[in-house]
């Protein structure tokens, strides 16, 4: 039993905070996030020297062949800074790619993530499937497709998407032959709504089984994210309370203020907790079915707790809370949207129950 | 990151489960599960099979009897004994007040008390509360004032667990009711048998006798009776309850209740109101679990006793004992009059007790607030 990171995990997460402290401060984010393609160019390129796309890649393919808990630090560190690149959505893909894809197609597009030179995207739910995996109605007639996806993150950066069609089946397509309807999320991501219009794509040796698996890894990774975020608004809440004055005297003198502020905290280590094991069993689980348990429990947690971190951190802050100017806003969004993505708290109740 | 235990904690954990699977009374461990009372010859039996086995207090000195364990094995033994439903080893001799001797006590003392508590030859009692003071314990009233060669004590403590059980309690007394209030403060051992005590019982609303009002009228405690200085007793009060909070989270007995409730609500699991509320009460469990391997793998990779923030075990704990009854309560039938239905509503009642006693989680909240978050 060991809950550290080990010296090279703890070495990259340092690395990624100490970067995001220097290029990512909050107006620099702001720039970021105004731009015309909603992500740096030039931090990706620093994300991608220091091997992030690369790291949960087979190594065969110019990867590390690392895991979630290689990837936790990292994670924790961008729900502090709230990064809008699409690193999860890259490394979804990537993985999908890596587990089910001939060994030319691996070539063609693993190296070149792992370089940082292609990013990826999973367009996988479709208007009305809400979480359900096996909702999916995108047909694939030989290797044309006909459908549509919804809320693709990533999307719009994407030069592949990996477009999953009936019975698991799952297709690499180039993102310029779809139709793409590009939004900022909430919390200032970007995304397309994307009509396929017969593109066609480059089969993956597919399966539900392996489309949940990478959901799982994508899942323990919002976790992960999620706690930093948590982090970042309890930390930042705390201060205010000691900072902020009203009738003379600090806010957090007093114990109604003092109490709730304690029960975040308690919220935040325990959602923390709960990555760790989200983390650690996708890696290292016995079966499918004791990995899923992990994640979904964890998934309850983390939505549970993000969404009252986030309520408590903008209601704490009073008016400040609730402005654009203050991070803590952002935070409240980026929380709320981790909350759901993936499945969110109910979602996973009920696959936690059917375990 | 490994969240597993290694080969050598999950042989212990074993050997620990395949000693207590054969040597837990199956009279005893059956009055565990019906929820029935423990008699005091119930506890003292059990404290004394354990002390044979040497496996009473792994955590004293090797010298006074420890197991020499470190902190995880010792968390992995408790467990064990929550999880196979052992009946509760009284905290007052075995963990109070045998850490406080330990720290604070002199060698005389020490000698004197300790292999009497390791063998339960003493049941000891804890004389913390008074009617005015509870959370504000600092305040408390109850006197000893010195007299030749020993204190003369007048005052009344409540809330005294099992003091109708005790041959001996610790008390915390004013020695000088003119100093700051903290440094009036001293730990006393007082034995039960001097004339001038009276335990009254108090009923709580489950029934149950399990606590009592203890008067003090003019009782006489030799000097040699106090432990560490005069006016030292809230260092020592302080000290112990850093040490009261660390295995408050009972995670091995709440897994056990969990099992049992699946169990017998099994039909309940149909209505997905109730199911939805298990679920987050199972995963509320499992977080508190790893929250508790988190603190105990820091404590023992940095040698340094748990922090402030250690309360939060006590507070998530103690929410998950009431929950877990209250879901049971729920899903018995409601008109069912039958032992065990009545068993599981008076265990509802009582289980009430457990977010006032021991720092109300309220104090444990304050505690947080103020040494971890430095409000």
């Amino acid at each position: 039993m060991n809950f550290d990171y080990s010296e090279e995990q703890q070495l990259l997460a340092d690395s990624v905070r100490r970067l995001l402290q220097k290029d990512y401060e909050f107006e620099a984010r702001k720039k970021i996030v105004a731009s015309k393609e909603g992500y740096g160019a030039e931090v990706w390129s620093k994300f991608a020297e220091m091997g992030l796309t690369a790291l949960p890649l087979p190594s065969e393919h110019g990867g590390f062949g690392g895991g979630a808990v290689d990837l936790m630090g990292v994670m924790e560190a961008f729900g502090e800074a709230l990064v809008v690149e699409p690193l999860v959505p890259t490394i979804l893909g990537a993985l999908l790619v890596a587990k089910g894809g001939s060994a030319d197609l691996k070539q063609s597009i693993l190296p070149a993530v792992a370089e940082g030179r292609m990013k990826l995207a999973f367009a996988h739910a479709e208007p009305g499937s809400r979480y359900e995996l096996k909702a999916v109605k995108t047909k694939a007639s030989g290797a044309k497709l006909e459908g549509a996806k919804s809320a693709v993150l990533g999307a719009p950066s994407a030069d592949k998407l990996i477009v999953s069609a009936q019975g698991g089946g799952l297709f690499v397509v180039d993102a310029s032959k779809v139709k793409q309807q590009a939004f900022t999320t909430i919390d200032e991501m970007r995304a397309a709504d994307v009509v396929l219009n017969g593109a066609e794509g480059v089969p993956l040796q597919g399966g539900l089984e392996l489309i949940e698996e990478v959901v799982d890894f994508a899942t323990a990774l919002a976790c992960a994210e999620a706690a930093g975020a948590m982090k970042f608004a309890c930390d930042t809440t705390l201060e205010y309370l000691k900072t902020r004055k009203q009738f003379g005297v600090p806010i957090g003198t007093f114990q109604a203020l003092q109490h709730r502020i304690v029960d975040l905290y308690i919220a935040q280590e325990q959602a923390r907790s709960m990555a760790c094991l989200a983390c650690s069993k996708v890696d290292a689980a016995e079966s499918p079915a004791e990995r899923a348990r992990a994640v979904s429990a964890a998934k309850i947690k983390v939505a549970d707790n993000a969404r009252l971190i986030s309520q408590e951190a903008v209601q704490l802050h009073g008016g400040m809370g609730m402005s654009e100017e203050l991070k803590v806003s952002h935070t409240f969004r980026r929380l709320t949207v981790l909350g759901q993505l993936y499945g969110d708290a109910d979602h996973h109740l009920e696959r936690f129950a059917s375990l | 990151m490994d969240l597993n235990y290694s080969q050598e904690e999950l042989a212990f954990r074993d050997e620990a489960r395949g000693w207590l699977e054969a040597n837990l009374p199956q009279d005893l461990r059956q009055k565990v599960a019906d929820y029935a009372h423990l008699s005091k010859e119930d506890l003292v039996r059990w404290h004394k099979i354990l002390a044979k086995k040497g496996w009473v207090a792994p955590a004293w000195p090797k010298e006074w009897g420890g197991t020499g364990w470190n902190v995880v094995q010792r968390y992995i033994f408790e467990e064990e004994l929550g999880y196979v439903g052992a009946p509760p080893l009284i905290p007052f001799g075995l963990t109070m007040c045998a850490a406080v001797l330990l720290q604070f006590g002199s060698e005389a003392q020490k000698k004197r008390f300790l292999p009497r508590i390791y063998n339960c030859d003493d049941f000891w009692c804890q004389g913390y509360s008074e009617p005015g003071s509870g959370s504000d314990l600092a305040s408390l009233k109850t006197k000893a004032l010195r007299q030749g060669d020993h204190y003369v004590v007048n005052g009344q403590k409540i809330w005294t667990t099992l003091a109708h059980y005790a041959d001996w309690i610790f008390c915390l007394v004013r020695t000088d009711s003119g100093a700051k209030r903290q440094d009036g403060i001293s730990f006393l051992l007082i034995d039960m048998k001097t004339p001038g005590i009276t335990v009254r019982p108090l009923i709580l609303m489950d029934g149950a006798h399990e606590v009592n009002e203890v008067f003090f009228d003019d009782v006489k405690v030799p000097l040699e009776n106090l432990v560490f200085e005069e006016g030292k007793g809230w260092t020592v009060a302080k000290y112990l309850l850093g040490y009261e909070r660390m295995n408050t989270g009972r995670i091995g007995e709440s897994k056990r209740q969990l099992a049992k409730l699946k169990k017998f609500a099994a039909p309940m699991m149909r209505d997905l109101r109730f199911r939805d509320r298990l679920s987050r009460l199972e995963v509320e469990l499992m977080a508190l679990e790893i929250t508790n391997l988190r603190f105990l793998d820091r404590m023992r990779r940095t040698g340094q006793p748990p922090g402030a923030d250690v309360s939060m075990l006590k507070i998530k704990g103690t929410e998950i004992q009431q929950g877990l009854t209250e879901l049971m309560m729920q899903a018995m039938d409601p008109a069912a009059s039958d032992e065990f239905s009545v068993s599981i509503r008076k265990r509802y009642l009582s289980t009430r007790k457990t977010t006032i006693y021991a720092g109300s989680n309220e104090i444990q909240r304050n505690i947080i607030a103020k040494m971890t978050l430095g409000l």
